[in-house]
């Protein structure tokens, strides 16, 4: 199992995935990548130089990055369409729902440097809307994978199912994440801890974050299970039913609080499994500040998510 | 001999197109009659498919771009054999594969689905640098509104078709001078288009869009190799046929009624004659 052999220290989750496209081309020749001149905040310099015909970088031009990622997957390629995350999905967004998910084109979109790792440069850079935009779109597969091995996993994912994808790719360093298997599947979410108290539902950074709050509410004899939903569309509804069962979910995702991860949650258990709830993320336009920063000012830490945690104990009790 | 085929078929979309606008009670005749010629050269001569295999690698590929005129769209492909002919009259009805724009997941022959405009032609460059990356010699053609390049992604696409040398590429601009509204040239202008595609490192044809021998002359001449992308400017009317509709805004949208539709149908007769 992968978690076992892999060093410890911190990862930047775009190497993972450019070793995967690498791979991936290696072993099939319909696989290429688009890029808007983000060869280098992508990492692709390496696959330019092994497949320099398979690198189609259109330049600074979102809208005709994606349609021409369609154009490829019509002409029988696999496209990896790699673009920083705040660009790809706001500047072509009416691509990314015509060409691509109502076209069913074999189009996978990879948002780079997601979330507020950008923090400085401020809210038009910082891709904190991308899920919740990207989630309301039918048959668009959205996946926020939370290490490099899931990151890994979730571009051959991508790369072996037939219709458009969406990978967020995170840029802030994080650790492996310790598994008791080796098995991914777009869809079905992964339990990291079991718990009976409270369910944390987390994505992306937030996993390696629920994990730390969980070892926190253990000394305070609060069980709390962790729950990794790397796919938000289609979402693992019976997980979400499971985790209802403990009665008392939080959800905390690099990303709005509302409409992405913990709205579709919220949208699940409302209508089938209602249960107190509550939801960290951003709340809107953000401060200036470094990624970190952004992340515990507003509460988007162990700490955050342990209080959130005992805030929901505290009604479920009443 | 090639010419009179095209013209045959182009007169019997016209007809099929507005049946199915009046039956239906809505539709873009104006534009698809200005593009009907144009397609029927297309569909009719210059591209290499099998309807029975609309997915078939190596095909001819076409793009739709100005998405809204299905009417001549939908004649074309009925007319070509991707599905009944019969399957016209559903067109716009409940759960009819006849969107009123272009869907490839409902309909055999689309290969994209258009219809927000300025997506067509980022699609085209797609499919023609595959065929450049495989070295296939299938062609990509892509019919735009001339009004439609107002919007930025087509000159984004164009730029990079320039870039890239897309000799499989040919676009054709349906230059019938009115877009929804008003004339292209009071509203945004378009002028000198020409040299707009020149300057962005295309080759540049001008045709009368009507005329079959000439469509026919710029088509072959688009299907020889070539180093660089091709623009064909075709100088169309809007609404071209029927005498009422031509060249006016306010047949964008529109339905012919009962006397309207008999007097459209007995120029086209007459055109037969002719």
């Amino acid at each position: 199992m992968s978690a076992a052999a892999a060093p410890s220290g911190l990862f930047d989750c775009r190497d993972a995935y450019v070793r995967a496209v690498e791979e991936l081309a290696v072993e099939d020749d319909r696989i290429v990548a688009v890029v808007n001149d983000s060869v280098g905040s992508s990492k692709l310099g390496k696959f330019r130089d092994r497949f320099p015909d398979r690198l189609v970088n259109v330049g600074i031009a979102e809208q005709n990055m994606v349609g021409v990622g369609a154009g490829l997957a019509n002409g029988g390629k696999i496209p990896f369409v790699s673009g920083a995350s705040c660009f790809l999905s706001a500047r072509a967004l009416e691509q990314i729902k015509a060409d691509c998910a109502y076209s069913q084109a074999n189009v996978k979109l990879c948002g780079i440097s997601s979330g507020v790792a950008y923090g400085e440069l401020g809210a038009t850079h910082h891709s904190i809307e991308d899920v919740a935009w990207l989630r309301a779109i039918d048959r668009l597969t959205v996946i926020v994978p939370a290490d490099p091995w899931e990151t890994a996993q979730a571009i051959r994912a991508a790369a072996a199912h037939d219709g458009p994808v969406y990978v967020r790719i995170s840029r802030m360093p994080v650790p492996e994440l310790d598994r008791d298997h080796d098995a991914f599947r777009i869809g079905q979410a992964e339990q990291l801890r079991a718990g009976q108290d409270v369910a944390i539902i987390a994505n992306g950074t937030l996993v390696h974050r629920a994990l730390d709050a969980a070892h926190l509410l253990e000394a305070e004899g609060i069980s709390a299970r962790v729950i990794n939903m790397a796919t938000v569309s289609p979402i693992d509804t019976a997980m979400l039913a499971q985790a209802a069962t403990t009665g008392a979910i939080v959800t905390a995702e690099e990303g709005l609080a509302h409409g992405g991860l913990g709205g579709a949650v919220a949208e699940y258990c409302a209508t089938h499994s209602p249960v107190p709830m509550r939801m960290l993320g951003f709340p809107g336009f953000l401060p200036t500040g470094s990624a970190a920063w952004l992340m515990d000012r507003f509460g988007l830490n162990a700490q955050g998510i342990a209080a959130a945690a005992r805030d929901l104990l505290a009604v479920k009790a009443r | 001999m090639r010419a009179d085929h095209v013209r045959e078929r182009a007169n019997w979309m016209r007809r099929r197109l507005l049946a199915m606008i009046v039956e239906a009670g809505q539709g873009h005749p104006g534009g698809d009659l200005s593009a009907t010629d144009i397609l029927a050269t297309l569909y009719f001569d210059i591209l290499r498919f099998d309807p029975a295999q609309p997915q078939a690698p190596g095909r001819d590929r076409f793009v739709m771009s100005k998405g809204h005129c299905t009417g001549a769209l939908y004649s074309a492909l009925a007319g070509a054999g991707f599905f009944p002919e019969a399957e016209l009259d559903t067109y716009l009805r409940p759960e009819s594969r006849l969107n009123g724009h272009p869907n490839r997941t409902y309909l055999p022959g689309v290969e994209t689905n258009t219809g927000p405009l300025g997506h067509g032609l980022p699609v085209a460059v797609g499919i023609a640098i595959a065929a450049q990356i495989d070295q296939a010699d299938y062609r990509v053609f892509v019919l735009t509104g001339d009004g439609e390049l107002q919007e930025g992604s087509m000159w984004e696409a164009a730029m990079l078709a320039g870039h890239r040398g897309l000799g499989q590429l040919t676009v054709i601009v349906d230059r019938n001078r009115l877009q929804q509204g008003a004339r292209t040239e009071d509203t945004n202008a378009l002028e000198p288009l020409a040299d707009k595609w020149r300057a962005f490192g295309w080759d540049v044809a001008e045709v009368n869009g009507h005329d079959p021998v000439a469509l026919l002359q710029r088509l072959d001449a688009a299907c020889l190799p070539r180093s660089r992308p091709l623009c064909i400017i075709a100088n169309t009317r809007k609404g071209k046929g029927v005498s009422f509709m031509e060249d006016q805004a306010g047949w964008h949208h529109g339905v012919p009624n009962a006397a309207q539709y008999a007097q459209a149908l007995a120029e086209l007769d007459a055109e037969l004659v002719a």
